[in-house]
């Protein structure tokens, strides 16, 4: 299966992230819990991006390790970065009005999760959950 | 409206019923919590129930949403349900750390009722007439546009 991106530049946006996410999870054999914590981690993410950088994409890759399938999610945005990850990991900690379980919390709902940012280059999440 | 979809809110007896039909985006949640608001200071109901068993997820947004309608409700003096949660959402939501804090959640919507009538004292026998006593008086549709 092809890689897909898509635009992340609105909040509707969020929604057909989420919405492809959850097609393409279970396209690829992902049982309906799973096709759950993709399409919440997708929209934790994609919100991210639109929220604090006003724009990237999100790049999902259908993955096959050995006979395996998987499915990465990276997100990436050329917005301000993040200048304390540790902190941006902690539970609680947001500098919006959310409730700072975006990050933590998508971390947990996934088998590998990385995170890269640059102050005032761009964030890329990557996350993977196997099948 | 990029992505605006309606919600309906429906008044039966002093509840407002809620029934989610689609994947919502952030601006549909954030304009459907104000409906709410207004509904119930227009109506004076005494309950909200927010049916979600079609929602697929619910994320922090939506969680902390569904939270501060309950928190705003009682202080207007009314008590929110939320039901028909899916296994899956409910397991995604525990894992992502999320509480729902100050919502009552129940299996269906005949629990929700049951719910919201015993913790106001709402006359069943009252309400079973208002719902069925005479024509058109089944479900009053409150939203406006």
């Amino acid at each position: 299966m092809q890689s897909r991106s898509i635009a992340l530049e609105c909040e509707h946006d969020v929604a057909v992230a989420r919405g492809e996410v959850r097609a393409i999870a279970a396209s690829l054999g992902f049982r309906l819990t799973d096709q759950t914590r993709l399409a919440t981690v997708a929209s934790e993410l994609a919100r991210n991006v639109v929220k604090y950088a006003s724009r990237g994409r999100m790049i999902a890759q259908p993955l096959d390790a050995a006979g395996r399938a998987g499915l990465r999610l990276i997100f990436e945005d050329r917005g301000p970065g993040i200048p304390d990850i540790a902190a941006a990991m902690r539970d609680g900690f947001s500098t919006g009005r959310g409730l700072g379980k975006g990050l933590p919390g998508s971390k947990r709902l996934v088998d590998e999760f990385e995170i890269e940012s640059e102050v005032g280059r761009g964030t890329r999440v990557t996350v993977v959950r196997w099948l | 409206m990029e992505g605006q979809q309606r919600i309906p809110i429906l008044k039966v007896g002093r509840v407002l019923i809620v029934p989610i039909q689609v994947d919502m985006d952030d601006r549909t949640v954030i304009h459907l919590q104000e409906r709410i608001l207004t509904e119930l200071e227009r109506t004076g109901a005494r309950g909200v129930l927010i049916d979600i068993s079609i929602l697929e997820m619910v994320d922090s947004f939506i969680g902390r949403v569904l939270s501060d309608v309950a928190a705003m409700a009682r202080i207007m003096d009314a008590r929110t349900v939320v039901v028909g949660m899916q296994p899956a959402v409910a397991i995604t939501l525990v894992e992502l750390g999320l509480e729902l804090r100050g919502v009552d959640t129940v299996l269906n919507v005949d629990e929700g009722i049951k719910l919201l009538r015993s913790e106001f004292g709402i006359d069943e026998e009252e309400e079973d007439a208002g719902l069925y006593g005479g024509p058109g008086a089944f479900a009053e549709q409150v939203n406006r546009p």
